[in-house]
């Protein structure tokens, strides 16, 4: 009923598209608007960031090691005397690239299968949820050791060194993260598929595709944002995981998981090296999340602001 | 579950624990002169005119290690002395529990089926072998009533027979006698390969027969000259025939007492959880006098080792743990609160890099890194040279190992009389780059050398460990300064160290240009250490990468010397030519050695641990106790 | 209904026939070795090595191995260990109670705290409340437990010296020893209660924010019902389904144990068991573990369809 009242309203307004709209709903979300800018700001540092401090990130000196913050060397050194600013700006890229880029691709393939299976009421339903069950149980480990032992080398003739490491981390964070989002969708969609907002527009003659985009889908999205900000933070840290599988990016590349997980047995001796990365990736999730709170508040039809 | 947790688990090193002698710091003098000496010294010792002990100071003197100097006594017929370890307490038990941390936890207690240390130190609290290492490097008799030698009958001096006596009235845990047959049971049982024992090549190449109820006598095929291996140490351990005799051959596995272990050992049988826990019970009618101290025993597994040393050395929620392979700063940041401090003890492991001689890139016959190639850039000795050159030894040994490892030109790094002095080791990317220019590689636009339009660019890959992910990045900069581009690659170590046929990752297969990783002393003698280079050990795809030479090194004269090693009874000629080898390997810069490498153990200030480099952490447990 | 659950049933077998073929070719796929500690030793020839794998079958190739397998299933018959040579089941069993214990622990610590914040939270949303709810379930989630393990033991047993961090299962009984068993699962149910705990909590309060907002709510506090009564009555019983599929994904992992957690905190689970299996290429225990894994997941997966059709009564499965 909720639905049915103010799915039309906001299309009738003169003057406003449904985006505008949605744009001027999510300028009243104050947290998500301060986390839209300092998630930007944070690309601009890691971006622009080796342009103005210019210390080489393998740099080592280990006559200088475990150095907290000083001017040489703002954020401090690791054990090996490595310049922890230099590795953080270097790291951010990574990880913020592959942060967000796993992140959508869970949450694209999860909401595809869970909206799929959701709908179906037959052959294809029960496959697809043998599909998630199938990758929830799979072992990750001896999984990604097949994959490196079988693509590799493949991967590395096809798409160079760089992109195609990228885009098989990607993938592989990715693809292994999307069950969760496939199941709450499904979840939602087998609640509000029988809702009458959606009869209402079954009834009216609209498809299941309309049905599913412009009905179900905008109020299902709550769990799928959600998790797709926990998703952001777990590849940052699976990125690093991967890199020591041999998998990723080469061991002596910097990312944020992998500096906070070289500083952890140094907790009580440098605890500066793990603020820092630990503090990225805390600020990151943040504006991520709100953001995508602003995001939901702004495409609930339902709240008006 | 997410994968975050991969990586911790994966940093734990694989498997290999070491031993190795006690080191002497004193120079080695000239062969031949000293040969004369030896051999008047034997004789005076044997008739009484030098004490023994007088033996041992000269012979470590002139850089042998008591044990070898043992050794040289005993072919040249002289008994060997019984030095028990320094054991204080005046009575059996009243020491309390004994709470041991073992951050890889023993899977089984069979010490025939013992795969990796973990399972022997497990097996040794319950199993005991004749004799073991102890902490002066002799020979500690065990089971055995006293130690072979040719005064008392027990070695001959063609080194081809070696006769053990049994210690009276030894019984097994079910209070069953301990006999000569059980002795040749251990035999029968590890040498068939039905058993899948992992033991068995110790006892093959021998025979071993029973004299009488106490005494056996085992018969090697061809000279031995280091015969205390079959039944000594980790996997001398002995198991009782009359519980395992119907468990021979295939079925093995199904002995109960796989899991149940019916031992002679300090302790009895209480509790065992693979990989997780052991627990003992003191064994009242123990074999030696006053043994063991402690009442109870708990061996407990699992973990990393950094909170394996904070549980020791930290808050002291435990006595001892084994192997901390941690970087010394954070060991000595720990050490400052004071509970407990780390215990250092020297072998041979050598952690090294080598040098790939074939080419990793050219397939020929399904096979790359195939024998029948040349590596097109490490083919040339003075990039070999200039790689070694550019191996920062101290900066690796100040960021990591610290106490822990010492820095060396050498792949053989002990017993001290196989030391070689000739060999020496030094850090310059100045004259690495001038080698790198006469070799004709020249310096690119990009900082990278080029020769005729190929860039000078080497994988270098090393399985996934901490401490070798931080020696590659130290290797890799200087690397990079020299104009040399290197990728870095790691394998995890279950990969790195398989021997799949069909993986490319292995060690074995070596299919890339230098790879770095440590090879272990087991013994305090270097011969199947040296062998594995003998050139027709080279791993090909024929014998499935099995052949140990994984550099797939050739060298003539080095075959000769170790072949000539192999049967070569004066112990004197014999390490020349194994301090031969060692330089032939040195000057083809076949591996670079990175870091002589110390066992490390963590002990609570109040626990004096009977440790031996010779030996495994456990090997002489009954005489640990505690200072009140 | 009844039909529906015996329906689901009868699927699940081949279903789970299935994953296990798939779980099995991933494992022969997978490179490593049993034994690679044998590698380096130079008292072991690397032929001794060869002979234990082909004495193990793992030379055979990939449907024989999944055949000789599944053949033994059947009979029930879960191998045994390559590494430790003892039977999986022995295995399994020897470590399930300490998993259910922690692991169980921790999932109920979770719950009772993401349940009441996330619903007090979304009942006054934006409020003070709100905002530190919010902030600790970021710092929850952000932080692995690889980290904040090593955070606790740092605080709770260097510094203060309040807590163990070995956890050991030595067996005993009376008070003083189940106290000590309650002390030495404190910081690793936390560790792990805390973390499950922040992103739960989100999908809580998230969850009732979108049913909060309805119509049937207003209309409910407009008949003049208590705040409480409404929350209780109307808005959780529907909110229920996002947590209910969460609650249901994370249920087998109180069979499948916490690997990091049990790492750090050497608690003797499944956890642990899996990963040194996997990392020595154990097969048949990996395979064990991971195959009744699968099985709670399609369990639980059908659970949660029932308690969807309870929830809402509208859904209708057919």
């Amino acid at each position: 009923m909720a639905g049915l009242t103010l799915a039309s309203p906001s299309a009738e307004r003169r003057g406003y598209s449904p985006w505008r709209e949605t744009w001027r709903r999510y300028r009243r979300h104050r947290p998500a608007v301060i986390s839209a800018v300092l998630l930007l700001l944070l690309i601009a540092a890691v971006v622009i960031g080796p342009f103005i401090w210019r210390v080489s990130i393998s740099d080592i000196d280990v006559v200088a090691g475990l150095q907290g913050p000083s001017l040489a060397h703002p954020f401090g050194t690791d054990d090996l005397g490595q310049d922890l600013l230099a590795r953080m700006i270097y790291g951010g890229r990574i990880s913020l690239a592959v942060g967000l880029a796993a992140m959508l691709v869970s949450v694209f393939v999860g909401t595809l299968i869970g909206a799929l299976a959701g709908m179906s009421r037959g052959a294809l339903g029960y496959a697809l949820m043998w599909l998630t069950d199938l990758f929830l149980s799979l072992p990750q480990l001896p999984l990604l050791l097949m994959l490196i032992y079988l693509f590799r080398d493949g991967l590395k003739a096809l798409f160079g060194p760089e992109g195609g490491i990228f885009i098989l981390i990607v993938l592989v964070i990715g693809g292994l993260r999307w069950m969760p989002v496939a199941r709450l969708v499904r979840a939602q969609f087998l609640s509000l598929r029988e809702k009458e907002f959606v009869e209402a527009a079954r009834a009216l003659g609209a498809s299941p595709v309309r049905q599913v985009v412009r009905h179900i889908l905008p109020n299902a999205l709550g769990p799928v944002i959600i998790a797709g900000t926990i998703d952001v933070a777990a590849a940052i840290i699976a990125e690093s995981t991967l890199s020591f599988l041999g998998l990723g990016f080469p061991p002596d590349t910097p990312t944020w998981g992998r500096i906070l997980y070289d500083a952890k047995d140094f907790l009580d001796i440098g605890p500066h090296w793990a603020l820092f990365p630990g503090g990225a990736i805390f600020i990151a999730v943040v504006a991520i999340n709100f953001i995508g709170d602003g995001l939901r508040d702004a495409l609930d039809a339902r709240k008006v602001i | 579950m997410t994968f975050a947790f991969i990586r911790c688990a994966i940093c734990r090193q694989n498997g290999g624990r070491f031993q190795g002698p006690p080191q002497t710091h004193v120079s080695r003098t000239e062969g031949t002169m000293f040969d004369n000496n030896l051999r008047g010294m034997i004789d005076d010792v044997k008739d009484g005119r030098m004490d023994r002990r007088a033996f041992v100071k000269r012979m470590i003197a002139v850089g042998l290690t008591a044990p070898m100097a043992n050794q040289i006594l005993a072919i040249g017929g002289v008994a060997m002395a019984q030095s028990p370890n320094p054991y204080k307490p005046t009575k059996r038990g009243g020491g309390g529990p004994l709470k041991l941390l073992w951050w890889q936890g023993p899977t089984l207690l069979n010490p025939h089926f013992a795969t990796g240390t973990k399972d022997q130190d497990g097996s040794r609290i319950f199993y005991e072998p004749l004799a073991s290492w102890d902490v002066d490097g002799h020979l500690n008799p065990i089971l055995a009533a006293e130690i072979p030698s040719i005064q008392n009958g027990g070695l001959s001096a063609d080194a081809k027979q070696v006769i053990w006596k049994l210690k009276p009235g030894v019984k097994w845990h079910d209070g069953k006698p301990v006999t000569a047959d059980d002795l040749v049971f251990n035999w029968e049982y590890a040498s068939d390969p039905a058993t899948a024992a992992v033991s068995i090549e110790t006892y093959s190449g021998l025979t071993v027969e029973k004299i009488d109820d106490l005494t056996i006598r085992i018969t090697f095929k061809k000279p031995t000259p280091f015969w205390a291996n079959a039944f000594v140490g980790a996997y001398g351990c002995v198991i009782p025939k009359h519980l395992f005799a119907d468990y021979k051959g295939g079925k093995s596995r199904e002995a109960p007492n796989n899991l149940k272990p019916v031992g002679t050992g300090p302790y009895k049988f209480v509790e065992f959880k693979p990989g997780d826990l052991i627990r003992g019970e003191i064994n009242p009618d123990y074999h030696m006098a006053n043994r063991p101290s402690f009442d109870t025993i708990e061996m407990k597994g699992g973990g990393d080792a950094v909170s394996a040393a904070r549980a020791v050395i930290q808050t002291g929620e435990y006595d001892f743990a084994w192997n901390i392979q941690v970087e010394d700063e954070v060991l000595q940041r720990l050490e400052k609160g004071g509970k407990g401090k780390a215990l250092f003890a020297v072998g041979g492991d050598i952690e090294f890099i080598a040098i790939n001689f074939t080419d990793p890139n050219t397939e020929v016959d399904g096979e790359r890194s195939s024998i029948k190639t040349k590596h097109p850039i490490l083919s040339d000795p003075k990039v070999r040279q200039a790689l070694a050159l550019l191996v920062d030894r101290d900066s690796v040994k100040k960021a990591i190992y610290g106490r822990a490892g010492r820095t060396t030109a050498n792949y053989l790094n002990g017993p001290e009389e196989f030391v070689s002095k000739n060999t020496k080791w030094e850090f310059s990317v100045e004259k690495a780059s001038a080698l790198l220019e006469q070799a004709g590689w020249k310096l690119g636009s990009d900082g990278i050398r080029e020769k005729d339009g190929k860039k000078l660019k080497l994988l270098y890959q090393t399985s996934i460990n901490g401490p070798r992910q931080k020696t590659q990045a130290i290797v890799k900069q200087a690397c990079q300064k020299a104009g040399i581009d290197v990728e870095l690659k790691s394998v995890v170590a279950s990969v790195f160290f398989s021997s799949d046929v069909a993986n490319p990752d292995t060690y074995a297969h070596f299919y890339a240009d230098i790879e770095m990783f440590q090879i272990p002393m087991t013994q305090p003698d270097p011969a199947l250490h040296m062998r594995r280079y003998h050139s027709r050990n080279i791993a090909t795809k024929e014998n499935k990468w099995q052949g140990p030479n994984f550099p797939r090194w050739a060298n003539k004269e080095f075959d000769a010397a170790v072949d000539a090693a192999d049967t070569e009874t004066d112990p004197i000629k014999r390490a020349d030519l194994y301090i031969k080898g060692n330089d032939l390997m040195w000057q083809d810069n076949v591996m670079i050695p990175v870091m002589h490498r110390l066992a490390v153990e963590a002990s609570s200030n109040t626990l004096r641990p009977a440790l031996s480099g010779w030996a495994n952490q456990t090997d002489n447990l009954q005489d640990w106790y505690r200072e009140t | 209904m009844s039909q529906y659950i015996l329906r689901r049933l009868m699927i699940a077998i081949p279903s789970l026939l299935g994953i296990s073929l798939v779980l099995f070719v991933v494992l022969a796929l997978a490179p490593g070795d049993p034994f690679s500690e044998l590698a380096t030793n130079p008292n072991v020839p690397p032929e001794v090595q060869a002979a234990l794998r082909a004495k193990f079958g793992l030379d055979d190739p990939i449907y024989l191995r999944y055949l000789h397998w599944i053949a033994a299933m059947a009979h029930g018959d879960w191998g045994f260990s390559f590494v430790s040579r003892v039977d999986v089941d022995t295995l399994i069993l020897q470590r399930l109670p300490t998993t259910l214990y922690v692991v169980g622990s921790s999932q109920l610590l979770a719950l009772l705290i993401a349940i009441p914040v996330g619903v007090y939270a979304a009942t006054r949303p934006y409020s003070l409340f709100d905002q530190l709810a919010n902030t600790f379930a970021f710092i929850g989630f952000s932080l692995p437990t690889f980290f904040t393990g090593i955070l606790f033991i740092l605080v709770f047993s260097v510094k203060l010296d309040w807590l163990p961090f070995v956890y050991t299962s030595v067996p005993g009984s009376g008070i003083p020893w189940l106290l000590e068993m309650v002390r030495q699962a404190i910081m690793p149910v936390m560790v792990l209660g805390l973390f499950q705990a922040a992103s739960m909590t989100r999908f809580v309060r998230s969850a009732m924010l979108d049913v909060i907002r309805l119509d049937y709510v207003t209309t409910a506090r407009a008949k003049g019902l208590g705040q409480a009564k409404v929350i209780v009555k109307h808005v959780m019983r529907n909110a229920m389904i996002p947590v209910v599929t969460l609650i249901a994904l994370q249920m087998p992992a109180v069979f499948g144990g916490a690997i990091v957690t049990e790492q750090i905190f050497r608690i003797p689970g499944i956890g642990s068991l899996l990963i040194s299996s996997i990392l020595a290429n154990d097969t048949p225990v990996v395979m064990a573990v991971t195959f009744v894994f699968a099985c709670l997941v399609v369990l639980f997966n059908l659970i949660a369809d029932v308690l969807y059709g309870w929830l809402d009564p509208r859904i209708s499965f057919r």
